[in-house]
């Protein structure tokens, strides 16, 4: 698995793909937790335009992005995400704890 | 005319057959004519409960997990998702938001969203016989 990601300015963006279940999340993790690691930046933005379908394992990728990223005193941004990811994340009321910029229709 | 119409699937509780079982109902229910809205629910309700046979179930070997869809009158999607593994102590609690025995990985929401995305939700559990979820999803008729 490889996702595209770009720094600038102190803002780290991952671009997801796929669709996210417990088949793939440890996967998911471990990828975004060493590109934080690897660049420290001050805003991670999770960018999930190309994530076709999430579930409860998507709001475990999310809440572990969020713990690497306030262990260094950063930001989290999911942006991009569709109406069937948002559905798991309102549900899950992870909506609350992170800043999410809905996919224009 | 509309004919009643139902599939049953056996497979083994590998993490692979997630996708599979969510993309069959979804094929399944495509004659149903849902919304992309409708459609998502079903697929992620279905998610969560083959996860759950897979992470929870067989936690220590490969399990047969069956699923049953039938469509009833009144656009009504049945399903169940049956498994032969370790059964569940306590549903009232496993039924509760945010508890898991399933450790960092697992979120658990998985009966909370199925609970939410479906019409009516139901478990049974006989500890060391096995789990059954039935859900059913009302779909709307479209004009």
């Amino acid at each position: 698995m490889y996702f595209t990601s770009f720094l600038e300015n102190g803002k780290l963006t991952i671009a997801l793909t796929g669709e996210i279940d417990h088949h793939c999340a440890k996967a998911y993790i471990q990828i975004i937790s060493s590109k934080i690691e690897a660049y420290m930046p001050d805003v991670c933005v999770l960018d999930f335009h190309d994530v076709t379908f999430v579930d409860s394992s998507g709001i475990v990728v999310v809440i572990n992005a969020l713990r690497n990223m306030s262990q260094i005193e950063g930001k989290l941004l999911l942006s991009g995400i569709s109406p069937q990811p948002m559905r798991v994340f309102r549900a899950s009321g992870i909506d609350k704890l992170v800043e999410i910029r809905e996919a224009v229709s | 005319m509309k004919f009643d119409n139902y599939m049953i699937l056996d497979f083994p509780s590998r993490s692979s057959n997630e996708a599979f079982a969510r993309s069959a109902v979804a094929c399944f229910a495509a004659q149903m004519d849902p919304t992309l809205e409708e459609l998502g629910d079903i697929r992620t309700a279905v998610s969560e409960a083959v996860t759950n046979c897979i992470v929870h179930a067989y936690p220590d070997q490969i399990g047969i997990i069956t699923l049953r869809c039938r469509i009833l009158k009144d656009n009504v999607l049945d399903i169940v998702i049956k498994d032969k593994g370790v059964g569940i102590p306590d549903v009232e609690q496993a039924r509760r938001a945010a508890f898991t025995t399933g450790g960092a990985e697992r979120s658990g929401m998985g009966f909370t969203i199925m609970e939410s995305f479906m019409t009516s939700f139901d478990v049974t559990s006989a500890p060391g016989k096995g789990t059954s979820v039935h859900m059913r999803r009302k779909l709307q008729r479209r004009k």
